[in-house]
C-alpha cells in the first residue's frame, strides 16, 4: 500500500493589541458588559463611515516585517457580504484583492522523537498576511428559539495570516502556531491567548498519494487550544484516510471539532459555496505606506506609516533571543527553546544568574527540572510561583558554597514551595541540614554509628 | 439680503423662522417636508436672536432659516429617506454638513421628501407621497396652461419637481426655507433644481464630507446646495467645505471660503460646449436656449468652442451597473436588528432579513438591490463591474482632455424638456425614467467634477428651464464666478405665488431674486 501523504495548512487570525477597533473609536476589552463597546458605524448606522487605525497598520506591518514578509506599500481594502446576526452591515471589510503583506515565511522547532535533545527546525511559507473587522458574537438559546447577539467585539481589529499547507501533521501545525503566538507576543501587536479567542485557528487537511495531485481538502475550525489543534489535525487526517482506503471520497467541506469526542464532525450551519459578492470599500481609499526612500520631504509624520522606522524598531524575535542565550549562558539550544517556551521564565532564569555564583549551566537544570516540574504539577505559571528568584538564588548561593547537599537543597525546596516566608537560611538551620565541615566531628559521628551496630560490623569486616 | 436685515434688526431670527413655519402649513400640499421641526426651530430661533441682541452673531448663516433633504442624519428628528425600512428612525447624529450649518447659527426648519432613497429623478417615488413642483400653481404656469376640459382643475396638472432631491428644491422655491441641503449622485440636486427654478450646486466630490449621508453610491454621491441665487450658494459652500476626520474620501488640503467678484468677467474664459449633450429628447425650447446662452458668453468676449466627450453615451449603462453594485452592497445592512423596521415574522433569523426587507423597501430599491448583487456575482464581476469601473475612467479621461486642452467651463443642458406633468411621468418607471432623466447630469458624477444648475428662462408652459455649468475639480470659484455672470446676465423671474402673497414680507418683496447674501 502506497503511503498517504498528509497536507496541512492553516489560517490565523490574530486580534490586533489595540486600544481602539480597526475603523472606528470604540474600545477594544475583553468580556465586557454585552453591546457596551459599540459604536455608532460599529452598529452599522446608516450613514456613518470607516476610518482606518493607524496603530493597526503599525501592528500588520511588524508582524509582516517578523514573518520575513514583503509589505505592500500599496494596499486595497474590500467589502465581503453575507448575512449573518453578527454581521451588522452584512458585509465585513477585509484585504481580498491587495493585502498588506505577502510571501513570507516562519521557522519553526520540532523535537524527534520527543526527545528534548534532538530539534529539528521546520519551515512554513506564509501566504500573506491581512486586516480585516472581527465579526460580533452570536449565541444561540435553543430552548427559548433565540439568538442574542453582543457587538462589543465587533470592529475589532483582525491580522489573517495564512500559511501555505507545507506542514504534515498536527505536531508540526501547534508548533507552528506556538512560535507565531511567541513572535506575535514578542511584537505586541497581539496578545495571542487562544482561550480569549485573541489567536483563532482554521485548518486546512488533505491526503494524497506520493506523485498524485492534491486531494480534496476539508477545513476545520472550532478549535480552542494548541493541544486540540493537534488533535484535530491528527483525526481528521486519520478520518480522510480511513474514508479514501473504504473506497469513500472526501467532500470540500467545513468540519467542527469537538473536543469532548476527540473528532470533527460536518457543521451544520455553513452552506455550500458562498458567493460573497467582493466589491471594493468605496469609503477607504488605498492603504499608502512609505519607507525612508520614497518618503515625501513635507509629509506630516504623524499622518504616514514609515516601514523602515517600524523595521528599525523591532525587538528581539524568539529565534534571535534563543541563540543570544545559548551564546550568553552556555546553556543547550533545547534549553533556551524551554525557557522561552514558558511566559516569563527567561526573566526568572536570568534574575537567579544575576544574583548567584553558581555556573547558568547547573542553574538551567533547576529551573527546568525542578522548578518548572513543580509548577506544572501545580498548573502554577511562573508569575505565581510561591519561590521568587531571589530565594532560588540564595538557596543555589549555599548550595554552590558546600554549605548543603544537594538532596539537603531538594528538601529545602519543599519547604520553600510552602510559601510561608522563611528563607532558606532559616529553613536549613530550623532542619538541621548544614553539611558538616568539622573533620573530628565526622568521625565521631561514623564512630558512634559503627559502635551502634557492632554486629553488622563485625559481618563486614568478616566478609 | 436678508442675512443684513438680521444684522440690521429690521427683521428678527424669531420673526423670521415663524413665518417661513406658517408659509409651510399654508403649502403643505405641495408635500415638499417630511418632517417640520417647529419647536427646536423655534427654539434655535431665539437663540440666534439672544446672539443678534448682543451683536455677536456667529456668522452669515446665523438665524437662517433652513431645510435639509431627509437622507441626512439629524440627531432627535426622524430621518426616514422617504422609505419605510426607516419610519420612525431617530439618529444619534447629525451628519457633518448638519452639524456644520447648526454651529454656523442656522434655524433647522425641517427634512425635506425625497425618492425613497434617493433613487429617482421625480420625487415622486418616496413613501410619503410625491413632492409637487411649487411652479404648479404660480401664475405663469397657470397662464400657459390650456384646461383639456371642463372637469380638468389644477389639481390634476400639477408637474413634478424632478428628483431625488425634488423636496429641497420645491422648498428653497416656494420660500420656505433660504437654503437647502439634497444629495447629488447622478444629477439628484441639479435636476430638481432645473424644474424648480433654483440654483442647485454639486460640489467636487471630496469636497464636502459625507459623514452622516445615507449613501446612494458611495463613489458618487455629494451633498448638493440648493438657493435662490449663486452668491448663496458661494455662502452655504464656504461653510460646509473641507477636510472631515470622519470622511476618509474627503481631501486633506485646506479649504479657504471665498466672495464671488460683484462684476464677473467671462471675457478671458473659454466655455466648451459638448456636442454629445444634444441628446435624443431634447426639446428644441431647450436647445435654442442652449444656443442663446452660448451667443452670450461669445457676446461677452469668451471662446466658446464645440468640443467632444465621445464616451458620454456609455454612461448611462455604466451608471446603471455601478450605481446597482453599491445600492445592493449598501443596503445589506437594513435587516431589522440594530434599528428600523423588523418584521413580525420571526420563524428564523433568515426568514425575518427577507420579510423585513421586503416590507420595508419599495419596488425600485428592491429592483436595484437584486440586479446590483447580480453583477457582483463572482461569476459576473469582470464582464460587469470591473467594465463598468473601465468605461467610467474612459468618461472621467473624457473631461481631462477637454480641461486640459483650455476649456475651463463647460455649457450645456440640465434636463431634456421642463417639468412633466405627475400624470404623465408616472406613465413610465422609475428605472426607465431615470435612464432618460440623468443623461445630461450623471457624467459629472462619474468624473467627480462640480456642476451647477442656473435657472436661465421660462419655456412656453411657463414653467423653468435652466442650463449647466461644470467646472474642472475643486475649481469651484471660477465655477460659481461664471454661474454668477450668467445669472446676472438671463435675470431669471421670481415665481409668483399666491400663497408668498398672502405672506407679505419685506424680504420677499423688491427683489429680483430674493436672497441672503
Amino acid at each position: 500500500l502506497a503511503p498517504w501523504i498528509p497536507v496541512v495548512g492553516l489560517e490565523i487570525h490574530a486580534q490586533i493589541s489595540s486600544n481602539s477597533k480597526l475603523f472606528s473609536g470604540s474600545q477594544v476589552q475583553f468580556a465586557a458588559p454585552p453591546n457596551s463597546l459599540v459604536s455608532f458605524f460599529d452598529a452599522s448606522l446608516p450613514g456613518t463611515l470607516p476610518v482606518l487605525n493607524r496603530r493597526c497598520v503599525e501592528a500588520a506591518v511588524m508582524t509582516g516585517l517578523a514573518l520575513n514578509c514583503s509589505i505592500n506599500k500599496k494596499s486595497l481594502f474590500d467589502r465581503k457580504h453575507y448575512f449573518y446576526a453578527d454581521l451588522p452591515a452584512g458585509y465585513q471589510i477585509t484585504q481580498q484583492r491587495v493585502p498588506i503583506a505577502v510571501n513570507g515565511s516562519l521557522s519553526y522547532s520540532l523535537c524527534v522523537d520527543n526527545k528534548m535533545s534532538q530539534m529539528v527546525t521546520k519551515t512554513v511559507r506564509i501566504k500573506q498576511i491581512q486586516l480585516e473587522q472581527d465579526s460580533g458574537k452570536s449565541l444561540h438559546d435553543d430552548t427559548r428559539s433565540q439568538t442574542l447577539v453582543d457587538l462589543n467585539r465587533a470592529g475589532v481589529g483582525l491580522m489573517e495570516v495564512v500559511m501555505e499547507p507545507d506542514m504534515c501533521c498536527g505536531e508540526e501545525a501547534a508548533a507552528a502556531v506556538r512560535e507565531l503566538q511567541l513572535i506575535l507576543q514578542t511584537l505586541g501587536s497581539s496578545q495571542a491567548v487562544m482561550a480569549e479567542g485573541q489567536l483563532r485557528v482554521d485548518a486546512n487537511v488533505s491526503v494524497h498519494h506520493s506523485g498524485e495531485p492534491y486531494g480534496v481538502r476539508t477545513e476545520v475550525k472550532n478549535i480552542n487550544s494548541l493541544r486540540f489543534l493537534a488533535k484535530a489535525v491528527d483525526y481528521e487526517i486519520q478520518r480522510q484516510i480511513e474514508e479514501l482506503e473504504n473506497g469513500g471520497t472526501i467532500l470540500n467541506e467545513t468540519r467542527a471539532f469537538d473536543s469532548k469526542l476527540g473528532c470533527t464532525v460536518p457543521m451544520r450551519d455553513k452552506e455550500g459555496k458562498q458567493n460573497y459578492r467582493f466589491m471594493p470599500e468605496p469609503n477607504l481609499p488605498p492603504l499608502i505606506l512609505y519607507d525612508a526612500k520614497s518618503l515625501p520631504a513635507n509629509m506630516d509624520h504623524q499622518q504616514v506609516v514609515n516601514i523602515d522606522w517600524i523595521h528599525e524598531r523591532l525587538p528581539d524575535l524568539p529565534s534571535v533571543k534563543r541563540v543570544k542565550l545559548v551564546e550568553r549562558y552556555g546553556i543547550l539550544p533545547e534549553h533556551s527553546f524551554a525557557l522561552l517556551n514558558e511566559d516569563g521564565l527567561t526573566e526568572f532564569f536570568e534574575n537567579v544568574v544575576k544574583q548567584t555564583q553558581m555556573k547558568p549551566k547547573k542553574v538551567i537544570g533547576w529551573i527546568l527540572n525542578v522548578l518548572l516540574s513543580y509548577l506544572k504539577q501545580h498548573s502554577l505559571t511562573v508569575k505565581e510561583s510561591p519561590v521568587s528568584s531571589v530565594l532560588l538564588a540564595d538557596l543555589l548561593n549555599l548550595l554552590e558554597k558546600k554549605e548543603i547537599s544537594s538532596t539537603a537543597a531538594k528538601q529545602v525546596l519543599a519547604e520553600l514551595w510552602k510559601g510561608e516566608g522563611k528563607t532558606p537560611l532559616e529553613i536549613v538551620k530550623e532542619k538541621k541540614l548544614e553539611l558538616i565541615q568539622d573533620q573530628k566531628e565526622l568521625e565521631q559521628i561514623c564512630q558512634a554509628v559503627i559502635d551502634g551496630q557492632e554486629n553488622e560490623v563485625i559481618m563486614m569486616v568478616l566478609g | 439680503q436678508v442675512s443684513a436685515a438680521l444684522k440690521e434688526g429690521r427683521v428678527t431670527p424669531g420673526e423670521l423662522c415663524q413665518r417661513c413655519l406658517a408659509l409651510i402649513k399654508s403649502t403643505r400640499f405641495l408635500n415638499a417636508y417630511i418632517t417640520v421641526a417647529e419647536e427646536t426651530a423655534l427654539k434655535q430661533a431665539e437663540e440666534s436672536e439672544k446672539r443678534y441682541k448682543r451683536g455677536q452673531p456667529l456668522g452669515v448663516l446665523d438665524g437662517i432659516p433652513v431645510a435639509v433633504k431627509d437622507n441626512f442624519n439629524t440627531a432627535g428628528i426622524e430621518t426616514t429617506c422617504a422609505s419605510n425600512m426607516l419610519k420612525g428612525y431617530i439618529s444619534p447624529y447629525n451628519a457633518t454638513v448638519v452639524q456644520k450649518l447648526l454651529d454656523q447659527g442656522a434655524v433647522l426648519l425641517g427634512k425635506t421628501n425625497l425618492d425613497e432613497f434617493a433613487m429617482g429623478s421625480g420625487s415622486t417615488d418616496g413613501v410619503f407621497g410625491p413632492v409637487r413642483n411649487p411652479w404648479s400653481y404660480s401664475r405663469q404656469y397657470k397662464e400657459k396652461s390650456v384646461p383639456k376640459s371642463h372637469s380638468e382643475d389644477e389639481e390634476s396638472n400639477w408637474v413634478i419637481t424632478g428628483g431625488s432631491s425634488g423636496g429641497s428644491a420645491a422648498a428653497v422655491s416656494s420660500f420656505t426655507c433660504f437654503a437647502a441641503l439634497g444629495s447629488d449622485t447622478g444629477g439628484s440636486t441639479r435636476n430638481p433644481a432645473a424644474h424648480c427654478g433654483v440654483v442647485g450646486l454639486k460640489p467636487t466630490y471630496g469636497l464636502i464630507s459625507r459623514h452622516g449621508l445615507i449613501p446612494l453610491v458611495n463613489s458618487m454621491d455629494v451633498p448638493g446646495i440648493l438657493t435662490r441665487c449663486v452668491d448663496d450658494a458661494a455662502i452655504v459652500l464656504g461653510s460646509l467645505a473641507g477636510h472631515d476626520p470622519k470622511d476618509s474620501t474627503t481631501i486633506q488640503d485646506n479649504f479657504k471660503p471665498f466672495e464671488l467678484p460683484d462684476l464677473p468677467d467671462v471675457s478671458k474664459l473659454s466655455i466648451g460646449i459638448p456636442k454629445e449633450y444634444q441628446a435624443p429628447g431634447l426639446s428644441s425650447e431647450i436647445l435654442a436656449l442652449w444656443s442663446k446662452a452660448a451667443d452670450l458668453f461669445k457676446n461677452a468676449g469668451a471662446k466658446v468652442i464645440e468640443v467632444s466627450l465621445p464616451h458620454t453615451r456609455y454612461s448611462i449603462v455604466c451608471y446603471h451597473v455601478l450605481c446597482t453594485a453599491e445600492v445592493a452592497s449598501n443596503m445589506a445592512r437594513f435587516d431589522g436588528l440594530e434599528y428600523g423596521h423588523r418584521s413580525e415574522v420571526n420563524k428564523s433569523t433568515e426568514s425575518m432579513y427577507a420579510a423585513t426587507r421586503r416590507e420595508g423597501f419599495n419596488d425600485v430599491v428592491r429592483g436595484r438591490i437584486l440586479s446590483g448583487n447580480y453583477f457582483l456575482l463572482k461569476q459576473n464581476y469582470e464582464n460587469y463591474f470591473v467594465k463598468a469601473q473601465k468605461v467610467r475612467r474612459l468618461i472621467a479621461n473624457d473631461f481631462l482632455k477637454v480641461f486640459g486642452s483650455g476649456v475651463d467651463i463647460l455649457l450645456t443642458p440640465t434636463t431634456l424638456s421642463d417639468a412633466a406633468p405627475y400624470m404623465e411621468f408616472i406613465k413610465e418607471d422609475n428605472r426607465t425614467r431615470s435612464a432618460q432623466d440623468d443623461i445630461l447630469t450623471q457624467a459629472a458624477n462619474m468624473a467627480g467634477l462640480p456642476a451647477i444648475n442656473v435657472p436661465t428662462a421660462l419655456s412656453e408652459r411657463g414653467l423653468p428651464i435652466g442650463l449647466q455649468l461644470i467646472g474642472r475639480s475643486f475649481q469651484e470659484k471660477q465655477l460659481l464666478t461664471v454661474a454668477k455672470w450668467f445669472e446676472k446676465q438671463v435675470k431669471f423671474p421670481v415665481i409668483q405665488l399666491e400663497e408668498v402673497k398672502r405672506h407679505n414680507h419685506d424680504v420677499f418683496q423688491h427683489q429680483k431674486s430674493a436672497s441672503f447674501s
